[in-house]
């Protein structure tokens, strides 16, 4: 970035320091780099440990802020876990990312921040990563005995349970999701750039398909009539069901 | 702290074993739906098992829905005692992306609403704090002075709550003269008045010293590395205040000091939340003196939209304002990590961008989720009463932790 004019938070300006770390870190490595005054380092998933424990104990980087998950569907490991650390001492922050799929257990944080328990499990509840070693990994904000990871890109915004009570049972009972008309999904993007669906039209400008090759025994003018069905408008293609309403089933909720 | 069943209080003829107690989540002392599995040997905290989630409403998986700007309302709505808080560092994260310069009267108003936001935040803790270890006057007193506030945030925004007022590039409207009069003579009189009235009843109080010193008990090695902030990590002795270390916003410029504490106790949680009040109240003063008149959103008409009487007359600031009400800005690719000194603490907002008009992902670091966790080491070995005033001096508001 060329010069700043934002106000966010100014922490200490550390020329170098994205040389020095990724040294110190040596082979563990994957990438680094400093975009918009962030500096973000991917480790490999099986250093990761060792390489928060050097951040901590040689360059005072003390304080784990938060874990994040973010979830990239497109890619080979989807996942990618971020931790902020803070060096109240240095004043400066940065982040270290792995990434990571369902079946690939990431290194706990836990043997160096006890503060990295709960921040594993919303991790964990939120994406199904899981973080090998943390003795503690249960479900965190979500229900008890829900099931599924809510942040994950394919995970319906609706959900797929909803609950209410029920004045016959006398408690409250769980159910699919009945939308009583279609989530609102506004996509505002200007249709010029990038619009996913296919605008009202713009099917004709494509040529139809070209006309199934006649049967020999049939006269001449029935495969006209089936090519004037073919070159018809399609409908663009209809909005996304806003909740897939097969939804798992849900166990006994004390 | 384990005490065998021999040296147990409660041991007399007969022996009580460990039993376990559910804590809310419809405890007024829970200060929300915070439900905590408690392990007690008789009136002895052994363990303590917090569950949270309660109020879990997927604002993150809604912000990846929203454009940017319908996503700021979600933030009033996170720790609903300190709204503009929570708005402040999610409009920063933005700018930062954006590369956004914000003029400086809006970064003035901007800093004073933030510091009257601390005040009516820790206007409702401290006095919540004192009700809950047994005292209902300063609650009453203090309520005032939050009253004052929310009828000032309702004259500047036109709502006393959920305001929505930050924007990307500066503020929404402007606030009226009269009200920066108003808060100047509010900060003169009315505030030091009640606001010492009330601390005169708690601060010296025999009980309440009683309740509070050296209660849970946090060494700075310890509140580094469950990762407190905040007055949390300034009741425990380390001078870290993001406002000084971190300036955004005009914070460079004020004259300010940031209170610690000597013991790391309840107590001095509370006292450094007494000092704050006071520090905000003299950082206001300072804004409203040196405040220069000018725009309070940024010109460029790419993210903040036009005014209303400008759109009558000018086809260019109609399109500019329609495009953002329905597509929105696009923020350019990228990731970053905002951190703000909230009322409660470190509030920091990781927004990834991918180039369009909603966020790609928005993690919202919550103050109170580390706090909460560190409950088990804080209560062991107290009585179950002193969870009461442990729960006040961590200052947890549940719409936030649970998000």
């Amino acid at each position: 970035m060329s010069t700043v004019v934002h106000s966010a938070p100014k922490f200490a300006s550390r020329e170098g320091v994205l040389e020095a770390l990724t040294k110190a870190l040596g082979k563990a490595v994957v990438s680094a780099k400093e975009e918009h005054g962030e500096v973000v380092i991917t480790v490999a998933r099986g250093e990761i440990e060792n390489a928060l424990r050097i951040l901590r104990d040689d360059h005072q980087y003390q304080q784990l802020m938060e874990i994040a998950g973010v979830d990239y569907p497109d890619r080979a490991e989807r996942f990618e876990v971020v931790y902020m650390l803070l060096s109240v001492t240095k004043n400066h922050r940065v982040m270290v990312k792995v990434s990571a799929a369902e079946n690939t257990p990431v290194p706990t944080a836990t043997t160096l921040w006890p503060v990295a328990g709960w921040l594993e499990r919303e991790v964990y509840d939120m994406y199904g990563v899981v973080f090998s070693g943390n003795t503690d990994l249960r479900r965190i904000l979500t229900d008890y005995g829900f099931e599924g990871h809510p942040q994950r890109k394919d995970f319906p915004l609706t959900g797929y349970q909803e609950l209410r009570y029920s004045e016959e049972d006398k408690r409250v009972v769980y159910e699919p999701v009945k939308l009583a008309q279609d989530l609102r999904q506004f996509d505002f993007m200007s249709p010029w750039e990038g619009a996913e669906y296919v605008l009202p039209g713009d099917e004709k400008a494509v040529a139809p398909p070209p006309p199934p090759a006649p049967p020999p025994p049939a006269p001449a003018p029935a495969p006209e009539v089936k090519a004037k069905k073919a070159a018809a408008p399609k409908k663009a293609p209809a909005k996304k069901p806003a909740a897939k309403k097969a939804a798992p089933k849900k166990g006994d909720k004390a | 702290m384990s005490l065998s069943l021999e040296q147990s209080p409660t041991t007399g003829d007969e022996v009580i074993t460990n039993y376990t107690i559910n804590f809310g989540p419809q405890h007024p002392a829970a200060h929300g739906v915070l439900r905590m599995v408690m392990e007690l040997d008789g009136e002895i905290i052994e363990r303590i098992d917090p569950h949270v989630g309660l109020l879990h409403r997927g604002t993150e998986k809604l912000i990846e829905h929203k454009t940017y700007l319908q996503a700021l309302p979600y933030f009033d709505r996170l720790d609903y005692c300190s709204p503009l808080g929570m708005e402040h560092s999610y409009v920063l994260a933005i700018e930062k992306l954006l590369n956004l310069e914000v003029p400086s009267r809006a970064q003035y108003l901007r800093v004073m609403f933030a510091e009257l936001t601390r005040i009516c935040n820790h206007m409702l803790n401290l006095g919540s704090h004192v009700m809950d270890v047994g005292a209902m006057t300063p609650n009453l007193w203090l309520f005032e002075i939050r009253e004052d506030c929310l009828n000032f945030f309702e004259r500047a925004a036109g709502a006393r709550m959920h305001m929505a007022w930050f924007r990307p590039g500066g503020v929404h409207q402007d606030v009226p003269e009269k009200l920066l009069v108003d808060i100047g003579q509010w900060l003169d009189t009315r505030l030091p008045r009640l606001f010492e009235d009330a601390m005169s009843l708690v601060v010296d109080n025999r009980i309440f010293k009683q309740r509070n010193v050296d209660i849970a008990t946090v060494s700075k090695e310890d509140a580094l590395a469950w990762g407190f902030s905040g007055p949390m990590i300034r009741g425990s002795g380390i001078a870290w205040d993001l406002r000084k270390a971190q300036p955004y916003d005009v914070y460079a410029k004020m004259d300010f000091e940031v209170p610690i504490g000597t013991r790391g106790d309840c107590y001095d949680r509370f006292m450094v939340r007494v000092e704050e009040v006071r520090q905000s109240a003299r950082i206001m003063k300072q804004c409203l003196a040196e405040m220069p008149s000018g725009p309070i959103a940024s010109d460029d008409r790419k993210v903040s939209p036009p005014k209303r009487a400008e759109m009558k007359q000018s086809m260019e600031a109609l399109i500019h304002h329609f495009k953002l009400y329905t597509e929105g800005f696009h923020v350019p690719a990228g990731e970053v990590y905002v951190a703000t000194e909230s009322p409660k603490g470190e509030f920091g907002v990781y927004l990834v961008a991918d180039g369009s008009n909603k966020p790609y992902r928005c993690k919202i670091r919550p103050t109170a989720f580390s706090h909460l966790q560190a409950m088990d080491f804080m209560c062991k070995g107290h009585m179950l009463p002193d969870v009461t005033a442990i729960i006040g001096a961590i200052d947890v508001v549940f719409g936030e932790c649970d998000r």
